[in-house]
């Protein structure tokens, strides 16, 4: 998986590309964790990405309640299989998604 | 059928799915099958990575020959598949515990139970069996 990120003041853009599974969601994790300070807005840009699995549902959760503290987060550009994921698992009424 | 088997750690992750997805690819399973078969056999081998093996009373799971074998079966027309996995670790049947509330806030919800939630979503059948001293969980996907 790719991670690629850009930050424009206070909005830090994630655009995600590949599988975000057991093997990378601790790479997702580790890069919040130090890049969340002073973000009031993080966006998740899903368009190249082609997978998830509930090891970066948990990255995704935890990412919300730590934005849920510090200001707000969306996902967008989501393929159908990746919101069918959101849909059963209900993700999609915890997540915000354009 | 085929069979493989893998020495139960999470880096031989995309070894066990590669070796799934050529099985699958052969059958011409299309490819809104094969990520339902990828997410549940992630979700099934991890746990097994994770929790078959424990390192106990000096013990490394290295040591115990700590091993998950995949055994794979077209079905009838090629147009389904029986993927069963088995480890000789921990008895334990992870389709034993209740669905997680996905109804649930972020704050309220806790991530505990979502991977083998998906893998029932996603399979047209799962079971679970104790075999042999054996851990045998199948997996079935129709299409």
């Amino acid at each position: 998986m790719k991670i690629n990120k850009t930050q424009n003041e206070g909005v830090l853009t994630i655009a995600l590309t590949g599988r975000l599974d057991t093997m990378t969601a601790p790479d997702l994790d580790a890069e919040l964790k130090h890049s969340l300070d002073d973000v009031a807005e993080l966006v998740f840009d899903m368009k190249e990405l082609q997978y998830i699995s509930s090891a970066g549902l948990r990255v995704l959760l935890s990412a919300q309640k730590a934005m849920n503290k510090q200001g707000s987060m969306k996902v967008i550009n989501i393929s159908d299989e990746i919101r069918e994921i959101f849909e059963v698992t209900g993700f999609i009424d915890i997540l915000t998604i354009e | 059928m085929q069979e493989r088997t893998f020495e139960a750690k999470k880096e031989n992750l995309t070894d066990v799915l590669s070796f799934t997805e050529a099985f699958l690819e052969q059958m011409d399973c299309p490819p809104k099958a094969v990520m339902a078969v990828d997410l549940a056999l992630e979700e099934v081998y991890v746990n097994v990575c994770f929790y078959a093996y424990p390192d106990v009373e000096g013990v490394s799971p290295e040591k115990k020959d700590a091993t998950a074998t995949v055994v794979l079966k077209a079905g009838a027309d090629n147009r389904s598949v029986q993927i069963t996995l088995k480890d000789h670790g921990v008895p334990y049947n992870p389709l034993g515990k209740n669905d997680p509330d996905i109804t649930l806030s972020a704050e309220q919800r806790d991530i505990g139970g979502l991977g083998i939630f998906l893998v029932k979503k996603y399979m047209d059948d799962v079971s679970y069996e104790y075999r042999g001293g054996e851990n045998c969980l199948t997996l079935t996907k129709n299409w």
